[in-house]
């Protein structure tokens, strides 16, 4: 299968690791990867914002690009559910909602399309660490994602998965409210590391690379020894 | 941009109650009980889901034929010697109520929970008039003598330890200190107990309004609103317009749906219907039953089809007791009757858009109160199109000229490469500014390292894959 | 009136574009005439079908919320029942109204009795120990009691006394609440009593660091006795 794989701007820019792993967890199983170099972003923060038309002008170009995909896997739970769920509001009454609603149902998340569409289970992964696994919001609520990437971790040799309480609870991010409303972000990033230190975790994984950006981003601050990784990475650990 | 004093206000609580962290796990546990309690008998339901779209749908109803279930109601009411009041306004609300309690000459007033007595700033209007009002639930009575605001529609006292309510007793009422929450709650009846039997004037809300028969409903666990609304010889019921409920039996559901999301209970102790004064043939109840419908701008909500179900809202509290934002700045951050999910929908639509938005922004849009929510209201999209029509109605001019900055860069992956580029020889230098006034991320690094941009970019890697 | 019309006025031209019915993204659709109301037993607690589950699961109900039930084998046990709680707390005047299974099992009591039929003082009926009633039903589903203003002597009877004795019969208990609803209406309808309650355990509070009291201003104990 030929597969489009969307690529959010800040795993593009600070997480690749994460974006490679994908490309190469779906090459092994004999795809072919279509990246689309002119797309950046899918224009979730001017949404957030409530700059409908500025994120229609971002969000048009994927539109135009992926609308003729066989398949489009996007490596994010909140991007995934920003191209898959809210297009079609975005674009709700103009001319393009067909195409939203037509490119909505090609859309997968990554460890969705593995699970549900290739059925993948092992992927000859070697990760030898206890890890803890948080639920990204959009991934949770907006795409049905619980049971896939934990599926997908139960194969990886080495593996100790250990659930954290609370681990669908929101760890803060939610794009520009980190920024408008810190202080609150900031205590739920607290309340997030602090579960998933009392695992005893090494790693926090998650299917969503901007929680762990945030989550990260406080653990650094604070020194506290803790890692965050993307499953994709995790996945293609060998 | 100039802030609002609502949204400076906001920011300013907020700030103090997340650094608090005697009162996030106060808060944290107290909801961890709930969680537990309302999952287990959620999970007593042969099919909570399809419960849930049953509720959505019988409110749908309700809403969407408003005009007929409200005079419905009314005409019932009224057939069995039910005075029914119509107020537009809070201001009218008070008015109204204060007429009948002048012309009863009441010296004395007991209350059970009335989130619309809140809204209209009822309390406060009854006592600048000179009359004795008194809270009868017991958190809204700790929280009245305490002069604050209920923290939590439910749970009004949720914030508060054993020990400072009983200092607030020892102060206020001369008691001895204890610190067993039982003797505190027999001192509270103790007090209570003369009021209720003295009073002239019983003042309650309603959970519900039934059109089919004419009554309200009442849910309770203390037995307060029962006392409330038996002992006094007038009862007056405050209610918003959009409490209708069609039939009767559609309590059968919507009883324990509000039980159990709300308190998690499969029923709360008392769940009362009352519908009319004193009827031929009772030995005791009010001489008087008045109903005083509140619209204060819940037409206007109304007239917005895309968030109309907000009025579906039965008032249970789940989404509060869900909400990560709402359990770290807790119910006084809001600085409105309304708080959690469901008080950042409502009240730019009761209160002002521009005035209000800043409860729209205020979410992670994790969408925990919208699965939560026993009707099905779209809570957490709702938040999203209130800050649409926000900005659409003032956008923030160096908002719009940022994301007009960022289409073009998004959409030209040149200049985004280019971007990132310089973003890596910038990070070098960063430190030297990182969370001081001149730098542009400070509202992220003031509690957090920045991200790095990785030395070779994905989009790089791919390019030299080739 | 004016206030009245204007407020009906509002809501007809709000009403007049539809809103999308919930767990629906999109256009709205006609909600067809109640059929998902229809289903309401189906999505509410179990219940059982016979006699013998449906009491055992009002009993676990009632014990869960710390009523007392008591099932007496037959009527002549019932003022001894009485006279056994009387005792136990020591109860010196009682509440009560006139009724078939009230009546007998009160005067055996040998205590004052305020009967509520005629009116009362709320001070003398503050002054009782307890408040015995009958009851519409009792609900197995939710370990509930059914009373009105006219099946259980008023208002304030079933509320006002810090113990609440209800005197059911067997044939009173019911499966669940639709059931219930549909009693009432059978019963009543369309002159219903000016209250309808439905009691679930005593009068209970957790305002207070969410920590479990009895008898927060309703009774502080519920006893049922099923003959």
């Amino acid at each position: 299968m030929k597969i489009t794989l969307f690529i959010p701007c800040f795993m593009d820019a600070c997480f690749p690791k994460a974006g490679a792993g994908a490309v190469e967890i779906l090459e092994r199983l004999g795809h072919t990867i279509d990246y689309p170099r002119e797309l950046t972003c899918c224009g979730q923060p001017a949404f957030n914002s409530g700059y409908w038309p500025e994120a229609r002008e971002v969000a048009v170009k994927v539109l135009d690009r992926l609308g003729n995909s066989e398949a489009v896997v996007i490596v994010s739970g909140s991007c995934g559910a920003m191209i898959k769920n809210f297009y079609p509001e975005l674009f709700a009454g103009t001319e393009n909602e067909a195409r939203a609603r037509d490119l909505s149902a090609k859309c997968h998340e990554f460890t969705d399309f593995l699970v549900s569409r290739l059925g993948a289970g092992d992927l000859g992964a070697r990760f030898p660490h206890r890890v803890t696994f948080h639920d990204g919001c959009h991934g949770l609520r907006e795409l049905g994602i619980k049971q896939q990437p934990r599926k997908l971790l139960a194969h990886v040799r080495g593996l100790e998965l250990v659930e954290m309480g609370e681990a669908e609870s929101c760890c803060g991010f939610g794009g520009t409210f980190s920024a408008k409303f810190p202080m609150i972000s900031t205590a739920m990033g607290e309340n997030k590391y602090g579960s998933a230190l009392e695992t005893g975790a090494e790693y926090i994984v998650s299917n969503d690379s901007s929680c762990l950006m945030h989550v990260q981003g406080l653990l650094d601050r604070q020194g506290i020894p803790l890692k965050t990784i993307h499953i994709a990475e995790v996945l293609n650990s060998r | 941009m100039s802030i609002t004093r609502e949204a400076s206000e906001f920011k300013k609580a907020a700030a103090k109650l997340t650094k608090d962290l005697r009162h996030r796990s106060l808060i944290r546990n107290a909801l961890k009980k709930y969680e537990v309690a309302r999952n287990a008998k959620c999970s007593l339901f042969q099919d909570w889901q399809a419960a849930r779209q049953t509720a959505a749908e019988i409110k749908w109803d309700a809403i969407n034929h408003l005009d007929s279930h409200l005079a419905e109601f009314a005409r019932n009411l009224e057939a069995h010697g039910t005075h029914v009041h119509w107020a537009d306004t809070a201001a009218r609300a008070r008015e109204i109520i204060l007429k009948i309690v002048r012309e009863k000459k009441a010296r004395s007033i007991i209350k059970s929970k009335v989130m619309t007595g809140e809204e209209i700033h009822l309390n406060k209007a009854l006592e600048d008039e000179g009359f004795d009002v008194v809270e009868s639930d017991l958190g809204e009575y700790i929280v009245q003598l305490r002069h604050e605001a209920p923290y939590h529609f439910v749970f009004p006292a949720m914030h508060l330890t054993r020990g400072e309510i009983s200092d607030l007793f020892a102060r206020e009422l001369g008691t001895a200190p204890t610190d067993s929450p039982e003797e505190l709650t027999m001192i509270a009846r103790r007090v209570l107990r003369g009021k209720y039997i003295a009073a002239d004037i019983g003042i309650s809300g309603a959970n519900f309004g039934i059109a089919e028969t004419g009554m309200i409903s009442i849910t309770e666990n203390e037995g307060n609103a029962r006392l409330t609304c038996a002992l006094p010889k007038v009862h007056i019921a405050l209610m918003g317009i959009e409490k209708i409920l069609p039939r009767l039996a559609d309590l059968a559901l919507f009883l324990p749906m509000l039980g159990a999301a709300g308190a998690g209970q499969m029923l709360t102790a008392y769940n009362t219907m009352y519908g009319g004064p004193r009827q031929p043939g009772e030995p005791d109840g009010p001489e008087e039953f008045h109903v005083v419908l509140l619209d204060n701008n819940r037409t206007g909500l109304l007239a917005d089809p895309e968030q109309r179900d907000a009025l579906h809202c039965i008032r249970c509290g789940a989404c509060l007791n869900v909400c990560p934002i709402y359990k770290n700045i807790g119910g006084h951050s809001y600085g409105t009757t309304y708080q959690g999910p469901i008080g950042s929908v409502i009240t730019p639509h009761l209160r002002g858009l521009q005035q209000w938005k800043h409860l729209a922004f205020a979410s992670s849009l994790c969408g925990a109160c919208t699965q939560t929510c026993p009707v099905k209201i779209n809570l957490h999209h709702h938040l999203l199109q209130s800050r649409r029509n926000a900005i659409a109605q003032k956008p923030v001019w160096w908002e719009k000229i940022a994301f007009d900055c960022l289409s073009f860069l998004f959409n030209h992956a040149g200049l985004f490469s280019l971007g990132m580029k310089l973003g890596r020889i910038g990070q070098v230098f960063h430190p030297l500014i990182k969370n001081t006034r001149f730098d542009p991320a400070s509202a992220w690094t003031r509690s957090r390292e920045l991200p790095r941009v990785a030395p070779q970019t994905f989009r790089e890697w791919w390019q030299n894959r080739k | 009136m004016n206030e009245r019309e204007n407020i009906l006025g509002r809501i007809r031209k709000a009403i007049r574009v539809p809103a999308p019915v919930p767990g629906t993204h999109g256009p709205s659709r006609p909600v067809s005439e109640r059929e998902s109301a229809a289903d309401i037993p189906e999505w509410l607690p179990r219940v059982g079908d016979t006699f013998g589950e449906r009491l055992a699961l009002f009993r676990a109900n009632a014990s869960d919320l710390k009523a007392d039930f008591v099932l007496l084998d037959s009527p002549e046990q019932l003022p001894v029942k009485l006279r056994e709680i009387a005792a136990a707390e020591g109860w010196k005047k009682v509440a009560t109204h006139s009724n078939a299974l009230t009546d007998g099992a009160c005067a055996a009591l040998g205590l004052p009795v305020l009967r509520t039929d005629a009116g009362f003082e709320p001070q003398d009926m503050e002054s009782c120990d307890a408040g015995i009633s009958a009851c519409d039903a009792l609900i197995a589903q939710t370990g509930s009691v059914l009373v009105t203003s006219q099946s259980a002597g008023g208002r304030a009877l079933s509320v006002l006394p810090p113990h609440h004795v209800v005197l059911a019969r067997r044939e009173q208990l019911l499966a669940d609440l639709p059931a219930a609803f549909a009693l009432l209406q059978a019963k009543y309808a369309p002159a219903y009593p000016s209250l309808i309650s439905f009691i679930t355990g005593p009068s209970r509070t957790g305002d207070i660091e969410r920590i479990l009291v009895l008898g927060a201003h309703g009774p502080k104990k519920l006893t049922i006795i099923c003959l």
